[in-house]
This record gives C-alpha cells, sequence and structure tokens, in this order.
C-alpha cells in the first residue's frame, strides 16, 4: 500500500500550470544546480523531485503510521514526571518520519529543509492525516519552522532551524483558561531579565497541542499595564532550559494520540521573535492561516480514510442478498463522500498555490527588491490565500465530519462498534471544526471578502478561464447559481452589513460562495483533466456534477431562508 | 580505494517476489521466469544493509566509513544499488556477464569473493543470511571462506562496533550467542535484525539519477549528457563489472564452476487431498487432539 501512489488526484494538482511559476521562485531559477547536490535543475526536475519524496511519504504512512494508529489511539501519551512520554506508535512514528528526512520539508536548504513549495508540504499533511490525523498534529507543528523562518532573527535561525530537520519538535502556545478565541486576553507574562539579558515567562497555558515540544512558541505579555493584543509579544522557549511544568494532559474524544498540556512557565528563559507587541497582531495571525491550511489538509486526508473504510465495507457487505453498494440510498452517501472530498481537495491546493506565491516572494523580497509587477503579484496572492483560506478550512473540516458520520452508517450498527476503525475516525473528525479557529470564528475572516466583493471577482475569475466546449452548459449552471447568490446577499445587505441580522445571515452567504468557489474548481479540474488526455488523469466529471447539484439546491435553500427572513426573527433564537 | 577509509561491503540480491507468484512464475524447462516477477532488494540484504549502515553511524565521527554494495545479477539490479544510495550506502558495482549464467552458491561466491578482493583492503562484509528464491543460506558463508576471513552467521544485533572490534549477537536454534571478533570479518544478518531504515528524502533528491552504462542504453538516454553530469557528479556512476573485471580462474564461473547439477524440476500444486469436518463438541475435538498427537505434530 502506498497513500500517495494510490491516488492520482495528488499528481494531477502536482503538475498544476501554475506551479511552474512557483517552483521557479522557489528555486530562485535554479541557482543553486551546480552547488548543491540535491537541488534541482529545473521544473521537471524539481516535480520528479516532489513526486518521489511524497511516495516515501505514502509509503511510511500507509505501513508505518496507518499499522500504529489504533494503538496509538488506545494507549495515547501520559505524564511521567512532569514530562510527556507519547504512545509507542507515536515516537515510531517520529522517529521514521524524521529518519526519512520529513522534517523542515518547506524551509530552505541552507537551514537544512528540503526547500519545497507548500503544494507538495500540505499534500504530505494529507497523506499523513489520512493514517493518523493525531499524529499530523505532532509532525505538521514543523509550521513553526515557518513562523521563525519568517519573522525570527538570523542568530535564532540559524540556531534553532536546522535541529527541527533533525526532529526536534515544535508547538506553539496560544491558548490560556481566559484566552481561546479570544487571544487578546492573554495574560502569560513576560519580563526581561536585565542580569541574564534575556526575558523570562510566567504562567499558565492551556489546551497546547504537543505541549512539551522541543521548540516551544509562546505568547505572552511583555507590555505591562497593556489588555489587548497591542501587548503581546512572541518569544521561542528551548525545552532544554527545563523550566516549564506539564501539570496534566487531557483526556480527549479523538486524536488521543496527539498531547494537549496545561502547561505551567516558571521564570522560563526566551528569546524573542521578532519585533515587541507584533506577538499576536503580525506573527500570531500569519501562522494561524497556516494552521488552518493544515486542518484543511487534515480533513481532507482524515476523510479520504473514511472514503476508504465505507467504501470497502459497503463492496464487501451483503445484504438482502447483495452487496449493500448497489442500494441508491448506500451509493448516494459514497458518491457525495467522493464529490466532497474532491470538492475540498481543489479548494486545498487552490488556497496552497495562493500560499505558496505570496510566501515565495515574500522571501525573496528578502534577498531582492520586488519589480512592481511582482509585488502586485505577491499582493495579489496574498490576498487571496488570505480569503480562500478560512472557506477551505470551513468546509474541509465541517465535510469530513459529514462523512466521518456517514462513514458510521454505511457501516450500519457494526459501524457503532469499537472493532471498526471508523469510530475512531467519527472521533477524530470531529475537533477539525473546532480547532485553529472554530468554523464560526472562519465565517467571521470570510464574511469581509463577501462585503468587499473580492471572492465575487475571483468567480468572475473564473467564469472566463477557457474550457472546453461541451464543458459550458455546466458552467452557465454555476452561473446561475451566482445570480441566486448575488440575490442572497442583496438581501442580506438591505439589514445593513454591521447589524446583528447581517451577523447572524452570514454563514449562509459564506456557504453559497463556498458552493460558487468548488464547482468552478472542479469544472476547472475537469477540463484540464480532459486535456492531459493522460489514462492516469483523474477523473472530476462525476463530483463536479454532483457538487454543482448540491450547490444549486443549497444556494436555493439559503435564498429561500435569506428573502424570508425578518429582522424580529433574531428574537425567536434568542 | 582509500586505506584510511573503514571499508565496508553488504553484498545484495535483487531477488523475484515470491510473495507475489503468479502462474507464470516458472519457465516450461523449470527454471525462473524472471521477466514475469517483480524484482525487490532481498529482504535479508535490506537488514544487512542496515547493519552496514548502523556502524557507518556509530564510526564517522572517528574516522571516514564508505558502505559499497556488490550486486551480482543482470544490468537492472544496478536498482538495489540505487535503492541502498536513497538509505545511505555510498556507491556500490553490479558484477554482471553471461559468463555468471548457471552459476550455483559454489560459482557465485567465488565470483563475488573475486569482486570484494577487487575492492582492496576491507574492513566488514554484510550480507543477508540467505535469499528468498534459493533459501540456501550458502554464499554469505562461503564467500567469508574463500576470502579466507572470520565469519558471524545469523546476526542479530549490532551491539558495539569500534575502529578494531566488533560485538554481534547472533541467533542459534534455541537462544542467542554474543561474539566479538576484530576486523576484517564476513557477517550475515538474520531476518530478526533490525529493519532497514527508510529512503532519506535528501538522499533520494540527491542521488535519483544514479545510473550505470547499461540503463543509460536500455533507457535509450543520450549518453553525452549522463557523461557530462558524472564528470560534474561521480557518485552517480554506477560501475559494472564484467567476468574480466574481476580477474577470475574461468573454470570457476558460471556452469562450468557449478557442481550442482540439476536433475528435475516438477511443478508441484499443493491441494488438499483429505478434508474431515470436525464438529464443535468436545467428543470430536478429543478425537482431533489425539490424533494430532499421535501424529506427532503437536
Amino acid at each position: 500500500m502506498n497513500f500517495y501512489n494510490d491516488n492520482k488526484s495528488l499528481k494531477f494538482y502536482l503538475s498544476h500550470p501554475v506551479m511552474d511559476k512557483i517552483i521557479k521562485l522557489k528555486e530562485r531559477d535554479f541557482v543553486d544546480s551546480d552547488n548543491d547536490m540535491m537541488a534541482p535543475v529545473n521544473v521537471e526536475d524539481a516535480i520528479d523531485n516532489y513526486d518521489k519524496v511524497l511516495e516515501i511519504v505514502g509509503d511510511l504512512a500507509a505501513n508505518v503510521l496507518e499499522a500504529n494508529a489504533e494503538n496509538v489511539d488506545h494507549e495515547g501519551p501520559q505524564v511521567l514526571n512532569n514530562e510527556i512520554v507519547y504512545a509507542k506508535g507515536t515516537q515510531k512514528n517520529h522517529e521514521v518520519l524524521r529518519d526519512a528526512g520529513l522534517y523542515g520539508m518547506s524551509l530552505p536548504r541552507k537551514y537544512k529543509g528540503l526547500n519545497f513549495p507548500y503544494v507538495p508540504y500540505v499534500m504530505a499533511a494529507e497523506i499523513v492525516s489520512r493514517a493518523d490525523a493525531g499524529f499530523a498534529n505532532i509532525w505538521g507543528l514543523q509550521d513553526c519552522a515557518e513562523t521563525i523562518y519568517e519573522f525570527a532573527s538570523e542568530e535564532i535561525k540559524e540556531k534553532y532551524l536546522p535541529l527541527i530537520n533533525e526532529g526536534m519538535t515544535c508547538s506553539m502556545a496560544l491558548t490560556e483558561p481566559d484566552a481561546g478565541s479570544d487571544l487578546q486576553s492573554v495574560r502569560l507574562k513576560a519580563s526581561f531579565d536585565d542580569e541574564h539579558n534575556c526575558w523570562r515567562l510566567n504562567g499558565v497555558k492551556r489546551f497546547i497541542t504537543n505541549g512539551d515540544a522541543d521548540i516551544q512558541l509562546v505568547l505572552a505579555r511583555s507590555e505591562e499595564g497593556t489588555t489587548d493584543g497591542r501587548g503581546l509579544s512572541y518569544f521561542l522557549y528551548d525545552r532544554r532550559d527545563n523550566a516549564v511544568t506539564v501539570r496534566r494532559i487531557e483526556n480527549k474524544l479523538g486524536i488521543k494520540g496527539s498531547p494537549t498540556a496545561e502547561l505551567v512557565f516558571n521564570n522560563a528563559p526566551a528569546l524573542i521573535i521578532g519585533e515587541r507587541r507584533m506577538g499576536l497582531i503580525k506573527y500570531v495571525m500569519s501562522l494561524m492561516n497556516g494552521a488552518r491550511l493544515g486542518v484543511g489538509a487534515q480533513s481532507v486526508g482524515l476523510a479520504e480514510a473514511a472514503y476508504h473504510e465505507a467504501l470497502e465495507y459497503a463492496k464487501q457487505r451483503e445484504q438482502f442478498g447483495k452487496a449493500i453498494i448497489n442500494f441508491p440510498q448506500v451509493y448516494e452517501m459514497l458518491g457525495l463522500m467522493r464529490a466532497k472530498i474532491d470538492a475540498t481537495r481543489t479548494l486545498l491546493y487552490e488556497t496552497s498555490r495562493f500560499v505558496d506565491l505570496y510566501k515565495a516572494y515574500d522571501s525573496v523580497s528578502k534577498e531582492r527588491s520586488l519589480t512592481a509587477e511582482e509585488r502586485q503579484d505577491m499582493k495579489y496572492s496574498q490576498r487571496h490565500a488570505d480569503m480562500m483560506t478560512p472557506m477551505l478550512k470551513l468546509f474541509a473540516s465541517e465535510y469530513a465530519n459529514q462523512i466521518a458520520y456517514d462513514c458510521i452508517q454505511v457501516h450500519g450498527g457494526s459501524g457503532f462498534m469499537k472493532e471498526y476503525k471508523c469510530e475512531r475516525l467519527y472521533r477524530d473528525a470531529r475537533i477539525l471544526s473546532i480547532y485553529e479557529g472554530t468554523s464560526q470564528l472562519q465565517v467571521v475572516a470570510a464574511i469581509r471578502f463577501i462585503g468587499n466583493g473580492s471572492y465575487l471577482k475571483r468567480i468572475e475569475e473564473y467564469e472566463a478561464m477557457p474550457l472546453a466546449e461541451e464543458l459550458l452548459p455546466l458552467r452557465q449552471r454555476i452561473v446561475k447559481m451566482k445570480e441566486n447568490y448575488l440575490k442572497i446577499v442583496e438581501a442580506a445587505d438591505k439589514f445593513g452589513t454591521s447589524s446583528e441580522t447581517y451577523d447572524f445571515l452570514a454563514r449562509r452567504m459564506v456557504e453559497a460562495m463556498g458552493h460558487l468557489i468548488m464547482s468552478h474548481l472542479l469544472l476547472q479540474d475537469v477540463n484540464r483533466s480532459k486535456e492531459l488526455d493522460n489514462t492516469e488523469a483523474p477523473e472530476f466529471m462525476n463530483s463536479c456534477k454532483i457538487m454543482i447539484a448540491l450547490g444549486e439546491s443549497e444556494i436555493a435553500k439559503i435564498l429561500t431562508f435569506v428573502e424570508n427572513f425578518k429582522e424580529e426573527d433574531l428574537q425567536m433564537y434568542k | 580505494m582509500n586505506n584510511k577509509e573503514f571499508q565496508i561491503v553488504v553484498l545484495a540480491k535483487q531477488v523475484p517476489d515470491t510473495h507475489n507468484v503468479g502462474k507464470d512464475a516458472m519457465k516450461e524447462d523449470g527454471t525462473i521466469n524472471r521477466a514475469a516477477l517483480p524484482a525487490i532488494f532481498n529482504p535479508d540484504d535490506l537488514k544487512a544493509l542496515e547493519m552496514a549502515l548502523a556502524c557507518k553511524d556509530a564510526l564517522k565521527d572517528i574516522m571516514p566509513v564508505k558502505v559499497t554494495i556488490i550486486t551480482m545479477g543482470p544490468s537492472r539490479a544496478a536498482e538495489i544499488i540505487r535503492e541502498s544510495m536513497f538509505r545511505g550506502a555510498d556507491n556500490g558495482f553490479v558484477v554482471s556477464d553471461r559468463r555468471f549464467a548457471g552459476s550455483d552458491t559454489l560459482a557465485t561466491s567465488y565470483a563475488l569473493s573475486a569482486a570484494v578482493k577487487k575492492l582492496g583492503k576491507i574492513d566488514i562484509v554484510f550480507s543477508g543470511r540467505q535469499a528468498i528464491d534459493g533459501d540456501t543460506a550458502q554464499v554469505g558463508p562461503q564467500v567469508a571462506e574463500k576470502l579466507e576471513i572470520p565469519q558471524i552467521t545469523y546476526a542479530e544485533d549490532l551491539l558495539y562496533v569500534a575502529e578494531d572490534e566488533i560485538v554481534i549477537k547472533r541467533r542459534l536454534e534455541r537462544g542467542v550467542e554474543t561474539v566479538k571478533t576484530g576486523f576484517p570479518v564476513l557477517v550475515t544478518v538474520h531476518g530478526n535484525a533490525n529493519d532497514c531504515r527508510p529512503r532519506h528524502a535528501k538522499l533520494l533528491m540527491t542521488n535519483k539519477k544514479a545510473c550505470s552504462v547499461s540503463e543509460v542504453l536500455e533507457r535509450q538516454q543520450s549518453m553525452e549528457d549522463m557523461e557530462a553530469l558524472w564528470a560534474k557528479k561521480p557518485f552517480l556512476k554506477i560501475e559494472e563489472w564484467n567476468a574480466d573485471d574481476i580477474n577470475p580462474d574461468f573454470e570457476r564461473l558460471g556452469l562450468t564452476g557449478s557442481p550442482t547439477k540439476v536433475k528435475s524440476i516438477e511443478n508441484v500444486v499443493l491441494t488438499s487431498k483429505e478434508n474431515k469436518k470436525i464438529n464443535n463438541s468436545e467428543s470430536e475435538i478429543n478425537e482431533l487432539m489425539k490424533e494430532l498427537v499421535s501424529a506427532h505434530i503437536i
């Protein structure tokens, strides 16, 4: 088994036309190819590298991580002498991925990374998540390297970044007992120790994923007397300083292999990342988008696992003299699962490409000034990354939950028993729509792009993209959907965009837009797949048609609701 | 070869994947139809590679260490040298010649020992205990005899290695034995030993273009381009040796060097001749137990 090779969609997105530009930027037009033994010499060579490395990921995910997942779920981590000890399988997973060089994938080679763009890195995250979504957190926290790379001083970068490839684990400590979704209320205190010329951290962090990591990024209040986000800075704590106590780890519903810790910082020495006061408003906001992209990948990977589980069961299980997959109500569930996965995956890699472009420009801009055209492209990519990320997080995590739910449904009574994997997937899925910003917060992040018309502009770009003649009728249907979307927004706008009613209706507007985006993306995939004329290319047509049909009915439903809604209706819900 | 370097050789074989045997696995004449079977890295040899790489890890901070793969087989056996390079081996040689065809274990070990001798000073030779196609477990020990060096067979764990000695735990029929020796030594590695480490992303990207001249010709790639690449990155060239290169006594190669004569090969189809249904009752189970005990099955 190989979780990369058995999924044609991944190869398909790896060769997306935009990859050409991303790779040239990321590789600085292959300037390293002469002096660095592993640097690619051209775009084709780079894609071949990604392909071959993802094959390693797919092999280890299918044959090591997947095999360990059940035991990890049962055994879980524990606290021994104030330290977290992973479940045996978790430790083994970590070691095998470290030995395969799969930490620090996106870091520049200078810092011992693989210099991979986000697209293949996110694919690796998807593959790892398909095997074990809980472990994907521990592995995925290598994202912290990205924050250090982008914002920390060269001294910190040189000291810490190479360690990540060697397998030093990371965590980001943001949440506190009274600061969850509202991070502005963070209280953990940072004060400067003149005598030792370092910062000192004192206080408590709660719900910290992989809390006892080797490298911990900590949001703390460095400005005494402040109460909002502008008094917070971002710090790096090195576990080797032994100044943090693990008070407890949580007993969770799912992702049980991933330790969630309560930490007490006892005058812990720390290094500041970047500038004071920028902790929340700049650095955490930036890493939060990365984390949300990660949850998107985790959701798609978990959904893929649930789909395979359901499909296999439905083919084997016989009732009334035939395999249950032959019953309309069962194959409808399976078809919808497939379509939802294809829809969120194409959104995942669309988002990743925007993130790639703007991060690559940002990185280039540290070496030379960008041309006016490049600056514009960077801005464009960043805005699109910002607007696609919450949409992805919202849909991917909600769909993953629906798919895990249907996976149990396909299993019937057996699915309710602990013997089947679907119950673990169902429990693991539940956190996806909660952490790194709940679905409700994704709506808050996305609604401004509804208000300012940014999404709509992107829809118009999709509408203008070249398309095979025979696919135009499908596009026409999406255009019709858009007309209904416009009516929805118009009806909501009447309440005033800063009204409570508008907030109440926000989720419906965002969801309607999500259907438009996913339908267009799938249609583009169908088009490119046909052009490739390659038997290896995946078939997106069924998923595209299913998602358009679903989008049409969902948007019609939303339109009815919004048009009938009156301001006084809010009272009914209170 | 550099005499100051610690030299480790791994004898590895590309074998037909006997777990995936189809109908056409054997030819009419009873020999293996290699073309019909996927070729894989012999599992015990992968474990031998791991032990070699573990030695390298342990020694590389005190002296330069080189791990070289030697494989005998058709030119496509270069694949397992690449696989080894993705895991940390430095390079390898494919020993390939029609004159080796029909070799039994004696002729094979003779050719392999001649190839090892050609490398010059050697500290450790590792090989898998046995290959899954022949299951003889004879080649490793025979190579040690021909090289006139000590051997440790059935190695299960590398306990210690330093510049002048190695301590190995070996599997016996009813227990384990811990042995220590100096160098040179040949070690055959048991299937219980540690699994081989995964391919490493960086080593893969660095070495993925490694290939032999035969492979360039087979793939119809431009030899000029490859020569240019090899000039820049010499480690990417997988060398091939033919019979002449290893300075052998030609009488001892191939069929002429193989005293083993195959008399006949039969195609055995395993079928169950006797079926017996045992009901789930005390008395019937007792009967079955008695029968099994009397037949010395349990």
